[in-house]
């Protein structure tokens, strides 16, 4: 079976400054794990290098055992949603149609048709499909854009800081959601807040430029600990402790 | 009333303002919903530095900003993909060195050129035959690059980053997106000057936008805004006695004004 990521002693620099240094983490098939760790501290940026979108300077990233450029068809992405221009001229159905792009010159098929409708209704925004994004608030934005990520039936799904964008009580809806696609694919998720999301997660990693946990959520407890201390005024809010025993 | 039809010259013009109004209908929606106003504006000031050029060599003007702006379109997009020099300094280092090259041109060749000002601020009751032919051509490859990369196009204007991260060249396409705005500028240079012309780039498409969230509609409004305030800026200036390129940019603002406070 081949693992959904493999990263090898990976170290990244931009602009001078070290983002990543010698991190190596395995992600298998339909794990479920969050990297967390404070802003600044790389996640975003080990996101985009599973992308491949950004390369780094040292180590080794294997998607489905393929370069990541290569692995894209495997892949779906959430990204922050902060950089939208919300009064684009665009509908739900065709932002979701963008998931199902298969290259220049290429046409959208029958089948994209299905699959986009299908992942709508995965994300129970079917009845929105006509509507302008503009008219759509942050948790209905949010799950368009997750059906946009699901349309190319991923078997790896990266979610950049999904909770930032949506109301406290949405979040429920969303690990809901999380939970029906757990056994479908791995998922990745990125979060500077520890709270909320060990109590979902299978997997929890820890990074800060460099990575100080990865493991399974429930047997966290010593590791944990260990974390907390590595970077205890890094990850000040949140107890995560508590949260994991209660798991 | 009509009898200024009569006027060859003013057949011309109206032929010209259809021509220009498809450019503008089919470029100018992605220049206002990609937010790259300012940069387009760069690159039609940028495109008098091959007006000067064609002076210089002896060949039509408007053939010879196509190379030009193309070439400053491509340098835009190369430093969009740096991250070190910001395009908000890229921008203005463009449009003044375009223009400075343009005037040095005509400054070569024995300094005087007396039609520069309709270059600069437009004169389309001067737009000749070969002109129109040069509009229509270019006019022709614009709606067929915009139709064949449609799905692309709204990719890089929506979201860079995830189209990137589907396999879309994004890279590739920005730089055909901004050589098509260099095309459509060519095809507005004569009607309005590589001054005025951000204008005519940016109003129909600006107006159309409060009214669809379709981009086919956007266009289709566009360009249909855009045939209307053109001939009426036409039409106001053979009356008055004024400057078109002028007139045609203060019509499409006033309707601008207008259409927001109908809006609303």
């Amino acid at each position: 079976m081949t693992n959904a990521v493999e990263i090898g002693n990976v170290s990244f620099t931009f602009l001078e400054q070290t983002v990543l240094e010698d991190v190596s983490l395995t992600i298998e098939e339909k794990d479920f794990i969050a990297i967390i760790g404070p802003n600044g501290g790389g996640k975003s940026t080990l996101l985009k290098i599973i992308l491949g979108l950004l390369k780094p300077d040292k180590g080794e990233v294997k998607v489905f055992g393929r370069k990541p450029q290569n692995a894209r068809d495997l892949v779906g992405y959430l990204p922050q949603y902060t950089h939208f221009d919300p009064d684009f001229p665009i509908n739900v159905y065709q932002t979701v149609l963008m998931g199902r792009y298969h290259g220049l010159l290429k046409k959208y098929t029958s089948e994209d048709e299905r699959m986009v409708l299908q992942a709508l209704k995965d994300v129970d925004m079917l009845d929105y499909q006509d509507r302008q994004i503009s008219r759509l608030s942050g948790g209905q934005m949010q799950r368009v854009l997750i059906a946009r990520a699901l349309a190319r039936q991923p078997k790896l799904l990266l979610m950049d800081e999904p909770m930032a964008s949506i109301d406290p009580e949405m979040q429920d809806a969303f690990y809901k959601l999380t939970s029906r696609l757990k056994n479908k694919m791995a998922m990745i998720l990125v979060s500077h807040d520890v709270g909320t999301v060990s109590m979902h997660v299978d997997k929890i990693a820890c990074l800060n430029r460099r990575l100080f946990y990865h493991g399974p959520a429930e047997e966290a407890g010593d590791g944990l600990e260990k974390i907390y201390h590595c970077s205890i005024d890094l990850i000040s809010h949140g107890v995560p402790h508590r949260m994991l025993r209660k798991h | 009333m009509f009898e200024f039809l009569q006027y060859e010259f003013m057949q011309r013009a109206f032929i010209a303002a259809v021509l220009v109004s498809v450019a503008c209908g089919a470029v100018g929606t992605y220049v206002v919903i990609k937010r790259i106003v300012s940069l387009s504006g760069a690159i039609s000031h940028a495109a008098f530095g091959g007006v000067g050029l064609g002076y210089f060599l002896g060949v039509n003007p408007v053939l010879a900003a196509i190379p030009f702006s193309i070439l400053a379109a491509i340098s835009m997009g190369a430093v969009r993909e740096k991250v070190k020099i910001s395009q908000d300094t890229a921008i203005g280092i463009l449009w003044s060195v375009g223009m400075a090259l343009g005037i040095l041109f005509i400054n070569l060749k024995s300094g005087f050129a007396p039609d520069l000002f309709s270059y600069l601020f437009g004169s389309i009751i001067t737009v000749s035959n070969s002109d129109l032919y040069i509009m229509l051509i270019l006019d022709i490859i614009i709606l067929l690059i915009v139709l064949l990369f449609r799905n692309e196009f709204i990719g890089v204007s929506f979201d860079e980053e995830f189209s990137q991260v589907v396999g879309l060249h994004t890279t590739f396409i920005n730089m055909l997106l901004l050589a098509l705005i260099a095309l459509s500028i060519v095809v507005l240079i004569k009607v309005v000057g590589v001054i005025l012309l951000i204008a005519l780039l940016a109003i129909p498409a600006a107006i159309a936008k409060q009214y669809t969230y379709n981009i086919r509609k956007l266009m289709i409004l566009s360009t249909i805004l855009g045939v209307i305030l053109t001939t009426l800026g036409l039409v106001l200036s053979f009356i008055f006695n004024l400057s078109s390129g002028a007139t045609i940019v203060l019509v499409m603002a006033a309707a601008f004004l207008l259409s927001y406070y109908i809006q609303d």
